[in-house]
């Protein structure tokens, strides 16, 4: 039965669009692929990628989604690895443990920061988003004798014993966060965060209690943002001050727009082509990659607006207008309720 | 003491107010958040130490410096065009422009060898002593050289019929077409005059500051601090607001030694405090976000 209900909806869900045959055999390839590869290096890139699908995704549901823009996100990621940090170092709690206490702490860092979006908006709720990181920053250096100053903190216990171990924790959250932002997404709370972001003043008058709602979208994106923090911490076994840089918040925003925004999917496809072609771009040309890396960026935005995502899903797919549903691209007629699909995508 | 704090924080407050004034006038009729304009400070400063070291003559490798700087700006304008709607990828984008920018003049740096990329040479040499600070002629020229160009600034925009016409422009795109202002002449002169201010003051300052390739980053958030706090859009704000971060931070470096570097997560404290006091900034009321 149940064995039957998976087939049906593989045959009725899956199968029938090519993006999500895509997804199926990626996932596929990804859970098979320690079997078939044991170099540390790739593994260790693949964990890099699954930590920062959900650091970016999270990044993806409170400014693409629901229109907040924060310039800060490294706070949340950054609030949570120091937290499992110091609580692994200093009070020897195990992983398992540190690193859920930390989300909390993202969350609550979460709340803190959602606060002043009750009243700003746009670029001045984006810069002050934007300092917080740096006042932070500031504390860690002041408190030097819990935080490790500038030095940070080192000797952070391993979550798992081996790194294939730890590829397999990795890759579960990462297909858990994912899901679970995805379903959130599409569900009334999600419609509710585009509404916000749209127009907010509409969304106050239809009854939306929009207070409630932006703190939600604060706290759900700190929970997974320090949910990657919190794995991150305890696999570099090293953290400092760094993960609250510039750069670290400007990373999610680079691989969300790269990817496509306000789909959850698209920033993970960003971390997924932009990780490795970085890492591969440093072996080859040493500090001029980033110079490359940064050319392919500019060109991809600004040809490619939508994101690589809608970039491959304008070519593959057919939105049918009567339903919404996702057909495959060479279809005339919906695959559920047979209303002719226009030649091109989207006319 | 509080002479350093004063000789110190005029000067910086000078160059932040500059910038601040190129920012907001960016931002007013553009409508844009260029994170890339203080990287076209660092490379004018670079191109005039550049042309310097090949031997042209100060005020040659100053023209030459800024009249790239402009080019330079004009043409990134141009990229910012297909996705102008979208404020999150021109943000990329400029911030990404920033970082190429960045990025090149350190590969240009390790690739000349054995030639020191740091230190440029002052215009004048000596220097005098002030209220019992000692104050490099250097010193005096840039605080003159910014000064003027501030105040050149602001008659310019106040006084003159093109100054009237960007500042219409800025205030209401559609009226200021109807009343046959050229909106796309005027947004990109007002690109060049806002970046040829930025290289200015690159070039006259840069003799009294360590370059480096990512300086441009630390001033970028010390200059949103600024406009933040002053009000985006509005240039009398910003004028203030760089006085006060200025005098804060030159403040904190003096009084506070001990927690000096904390001066800029101070500056940060204090921003977001005003921010959640007043949500547009000390004078950015007359700005409406669209």
């Amino acid at each position: 039965m149940r064995i039957g209900n998976i087939t049906d909806y593989l045959k009725k869900e899956i199968f029938p669009v090519p993006t999500r045959v895509m997804a199926f055999v990626g996932l596929a390839a990804l859970v098979a692929f320690p079997l078939i590869m044991d170099q540390p290096h790739i593994l260790r890139l693949m964990i890099m990628i699954f930590i920062f699908s959900i650091f970016a995704a999270s990044w993806d549901l409170i400014s693409a989604y629901t229109g907040q823009v924060v310039l800060g996100h490294a706070l949340f990621f950054g609030v949570s690895a120091y937290t499992c940090a110091m609580l692994n170092t200093h009070f020897n709690m195990s992983p398992v443990m540190t690193i859920p206490i930390g989300a909390v702490v993202a969350v609550a860092a979460g709340l803190i920061a959602g606060f002043p979006a009750l009243r700003l908006k746009g670029i001045y709720l984006g810069l002050t988003t934007m300092a917080m990181p740096v006042v932070l920053v500031a504390v860690i250096e002041y408190m030097r004798s819990y935080t490790g100053g500038e030095q940070g903190i080192i000797g952070i216990e391993q979550l798992a014993t081996s790194r294939v171990h730890f590829y397999y924790i990795a890759l579960l959250l990462m297909v858990v966060s994912i899901a679970v932002l995805m379903k959130i997404t599409r569900s009334k709370i999600g419609l509710i965060f585009q509404a916000i972001r749209d127009d907010e003043i509409a969304a106050r008058a239809s009854g939306v209690n929009t207070t409630y709602y932006k703190l939600l979208s604060f706290s759900l994106s700190g929970l997974f943002a320090g949910l990657a923090g919190g794995l991150y911490a305890h696999f570099m076994r090293v953290i400092g001050p760094s993960v609250f840089e510039f750069s670290f918040s400007f990373e999610p925003i680079i691989w969300t727009i790269f990817g496509g925004g306000a789909s959850i999917v698209g920033p993970v496809i960003g971390v997924f082509i932009l990780l490795p072609v970085v890492e591969m771009l440093h072996v080859h040309l040493g500090d001029n990659a980033t110079l490359i890396y940064y050319l392919i960026l500019v060109i991809v935005v600004v040809f490619a607006p939508g994101g690589v995502l809608r970039l491959i899903n304008r070519y593959t797919e057919k939105v049918c207008p009567e339903c919404m549903t996702v057909n495959a691209f060479p279809r005339r007629q919906c695959r559920v309720c047979s209303a002719k699909l226009s030649a091109v995508n989207g006319e | 003491m509080f002479a350093n704090i004063f000789v110190i924080g005029l000067l910086n407050g000078c160059v932040y107010a500059l910038l601040a004034a190129g920012f907001s006038l960016l931002f007013s009729v553009a409508r844009i958040v260029n994170l890339a304009y203080t990287a076209y400070w660092m490379i004018a400063a670079y191109i005039y130490l550049g042309m310097t070291l090949l031997g042209l003559p100060s005020w040659l490798a100053a023209a030459v410096s800024i009249i790239l700087t402009i080019a330079m700006s004009l043409v990134f304008q141009r990229l910012l065009d297909p996705v102008k709607g979208n404020p999150m990828s021109v943000m990329i984008l400029t911030l990404a422009i920033g970082v190429i920018l960045q990025k090149s003049v350190s590969f240009v740096q390790d690739s000349v060898q054995g030639v020191y990329f740091q230190i440029v040479p002052s215009l004048i040499k000596g220097s005098t002593h002030i209220l019992g600070v000692a104050v490099t002629y250097q010193y005096l020229l840039s605080l003159f050289v910014v000064l003027v160009i501030l105040a050149a600034l602001g008659m310019f925009l106040t006084k003159t019929r093109f100054g009237i016409a960007i500042r219409a422009t800025s205030q209401d795109k559609q009226v200021a077409g109807l009343v046959g202002i050229n909106e796309k002449a005027v947004a990109n002169i007002v690109t060049g005059i806002a970046v040829g201010v930025a290289a200015i003051a690159g070039v006259v300052v840069s003799p009294l500051y360590v370059l480096e390739p990512w300086m441009w980053l630390q001033h970028l958030l010390v200059l949103m601090a600024v406009v933040i706090f002053g009000g985006l859009g509005s240039l009398k704000g910003s004028m203030i607001a760089a006085f006060i971060i200025a005098f804060i931070e030159a403040g904190v470096v003096f009084l506070l030694p001990s927690v000096g570097f904390l001066r800029s997560a101070i500056v940060m404290f204090i921003m977001i405090v005003v921010l959640l006091v007043r949500p547009r900034g000390l004078f950015g009321a007359m700005v409406e976000e669209h």
